[in-house]
């Protein structure tokens, strides 16, 4: 069907995903399992806890991809959705610590030293995993539902939106911070024990947080395709060429807006979710301004919008952080501010983009400019 | 003629800049499947009149009636554009990442335009019927796969008003169709809008006197924000008063 053409991806990315997928799901845990500990074939539960980590990332990134790579909207406050999320998730597990703390108090440690007596109301929905599964990904749902409707239908628009949406990372970061809001303030959540019952110092209990993170990228990575292929993914890619024109056939910007920044917000939310139990602490550092940047350094070197260049992105950029800062700690900021200048500047597709121009033996929009010569000549 | 026969009625509308009114009591009429050329010197608020009634722009004051007594003033653009008024911009306007047929498929006129219909709908057989129709009409069918940005600045034009035609409106307004097009594209987008003008009212600002005499049957003469004159090619050119207003203003160039 004409229409589809544009929109279904290639058959040979089709290929490339399964091999990824199986990589994902089978090779790497198998590389972990089954080699001898002392053969190099061998993968340390370290390194497949921290791919689980960095595959957390790439779900935050596909909702700033969908948002900013799609939509042209910049959202620098993706930090704050993924920070809702993580403590959510981080307040379960915190109760979950149970008498097992510092402190033998039913109470979070941090609650004791700070004096609180009584669990705060909103630490109750918590109690249950339930709880801090729904309110992962609800609360910033919501937050970001009320957030863009009032940002959009103001019709705040390009860097004064990238602004304010800074601004709120940096305002969640204070609050974060502070012990009245009592989320165990600059140490943040942290030293938990176990999930559902299952001890999080067991390996096979990483091993399984790791093969869910790999489940939830591809359903992510699933409905973001999906969004991305119906028509209002072309609405999507409408209002980035022209978002006057989109009022002019019919349709109203800002809903769609508001829509994937909605969704974006939940993927960042999943994202948290994942990340804290094999990470093992949230703190408010991990939440603000610079993390919100990051998210979006991720997506440009990949290469902003293509999704696969968002995952792509985030886990080689991630990856180049625990190599580097072995070497260079301090230089790291320095590293990634200069790898953004270069992408920006040099390869606005992205490391997603250089690649696509090696493998390919004309770019992607050569059979337009094709059609084009032909009737112009 | 009577009121019934009007698919548009702009009544005393000015729009104040800051005391520069662009259109000043300005009085504009269209018939029901009536082909009008808006003539004028550069700033005689021609395009300024078209951004009023797309909803583009808010006039000071004035009413602006389309069909059946609808005032347009203070509607925005989108549901003025559910209404049945199409319009062509100037410089061309088009998604230039999507596919000539992307563009095509999300202008067209559907029921509802909000995000969870358009996030779960399927083109049906009649509406990929009537893209391929739209494809036809603007002779871009060997193009429909062709990334928009691609085409040239002619075809651009055309995807453009094929992109307007698909909304259905009952009134079009075009603006400078055929600026930057070679004489046979200029040829070829007057007849389309001749063919067009059978089905719906068109309103078409041109600057090219070879052009509207291609296409007029009645030409409005706007100055300084206000008509001046209204009627077919032959009594506008023979017109005193638009002569001096050209032709003065020729002599001060002089």
């Amino acid at each position: 069907m004409p229409e589809h053409a544009h929109g279904r991806p290639d058959s040979r990315e089709t290929v490339s995903l399964y091999v990824v997928g199986l990589f994902l799901l089978v090779v790497l845990p198998g590389l972990n399992l089954l080699p001898a500990e002392d053969s190099w074939l061998h993968l340390s539960d370290f390194r497949l806890n921290q791919f689980g980590k960095f595959l957390a990332f790439a779900i935050l990134a596909l909702g700033l991809d969908l948002i900013w790579g799609y939509c042209g909207v910049l959202s620098m406050g993706q930090g704050v959705f993924f920070g809702f999320g993580a403590y959510c998730m981080g307040m379960y597990l915190t109760l979950q610590i149970g008498t097992e703390s510092v402190y033998g108090s039913e109470l979070p440690d941090f609650m004791v030293w700070t004096q609180v007596k009584e669990l705060p109301l909103f630490w109750y929905p918590f109690k249950s995993f339930f709880g801090g599964f729904l309110g992962a990904i609800l609360v910033p749902v919501l937050f970001a539902t009320l957030f863009g409707f009032l940002a959009f239908r103001s019709r705040i628009k390009g860097v004064y939106f990238a602004i304010i949406t800074q601004a709120l990372a940096f305002a969640a970061w204070l609050v974060f911070n502070r012990n009245e809001t009592r989320l165990g303030g600059t140490n943040g959540l942290t030293d938990f024990k176990q999930l559902l019952g299952y001890r999080l110092s067991d390996p096979s209990t990483q091993r399984a947080l790791y093969l869910i993170t790999v489940l939830a990228l591809i359903a992510a990575y699933l409905l973001c395709r999906w969004i991305v292929a119906s028509r209002a993914g072309k609405v999507l890619i409408a209002i980035r060429d022209s978002e006057s024109r989109v009022t002019f056939s019919g349709y109203t910007p800002w809903m769609f807006k508001l829509f994937v920044f909605v969704v974006a917000a939940g993927l960042a939310g999943l994202a948290g979710m994942l990340y804290v139990p094999q990470v093992g602490i949230i703190t408010p550092a991990q939440i603000g301004v610079l993390p919100s940047l990051e998210v979006v350094i991720w997506v440009a070197v990949g290469g902003r919008g293509t999704l696969i260049g968002a995952i792509l992105g985030a886990v080689a950029v991630n990856y180049g952080r625990s190599v580097l800062t072995n070497y260079f700690p301090e230089a790291w900021p320095f590293i990634l501010g200069g790898l953004f200048v270069v992408v920006v500047t040099m390869f606005p597709d992205g490391l997603l983009g250089m690649i696509r121009k090696v493998t390919d033996r004309k770019p992607p929009s050569a059979p337009g400019l094709q059609a084009d010569g032909r009737t112009a000549a | 003629m009577t009121d019934e026969q009007l698919i548009l009625n702009c009544e005393n509308v000015v729009m104040d800049y800051d005391g520069f009114k662009a259109l000043n009591n300005c009085n504009f009429k269209v018939h029901y499947n009536e082909l009008r050329v808006v003539i004028g010197p550069n700033g005689a608020g021609k395009t300024t009149l078209l951004d009023v009634i797309c909803g583009k722009t808010k006039p000071t004051s004035g009413t602006v009636l389309f069909g059946k007594g609808t005032n347009l003033v203070g509607k925005n653009a989108e549901d003025i554009t559910k209404l049945g008024v199409g319009r062509k911009f100037q410089a061309p306007s088009i998604y230039s990442n999507l596919s000539v047929w992307q563009n095509l498929d999300l202008s067209l006129k559907r029921a509802s335009k909000g995000v969870f219909p358009t996030l779960m709908g399927q083109s049906s057989p009649a509406e990929r019927a009537r893209i391929e129709e739209g494809l036809e009409t603007i002779g871009l069918t060997d193009h429909a796969h062709a990334r928009a940005g691609s085409l040239s600045h002619g075809q651009k034009q055309w995807l453009e008003i094929g992109m307007v035609i698909l909304q259905e409106p009952s009134l079009l307004l075009v603006d400078e169709p055929v600026a930057g097009m070679s004489d046979k594209e200029t040829e070829q987008t007057g007849q389309l809008l001749t063919k067009l003008s059978e089905k719906q009212a068109i309103v078409v600002i041109e600057h090219d006197m070879d052009f509207v005499r291609q296409i007029a049957k009645i030409v409005t003469v706007l100055a300084e924000g206000t008509v001046i004159c209204e009627g077919t090619v032959e009594t506008v050119q023979a017109d005193d008063h638009v002569r001096e207003i050209y032709l003065g203003r020729a002599k001060v160039a002089h």
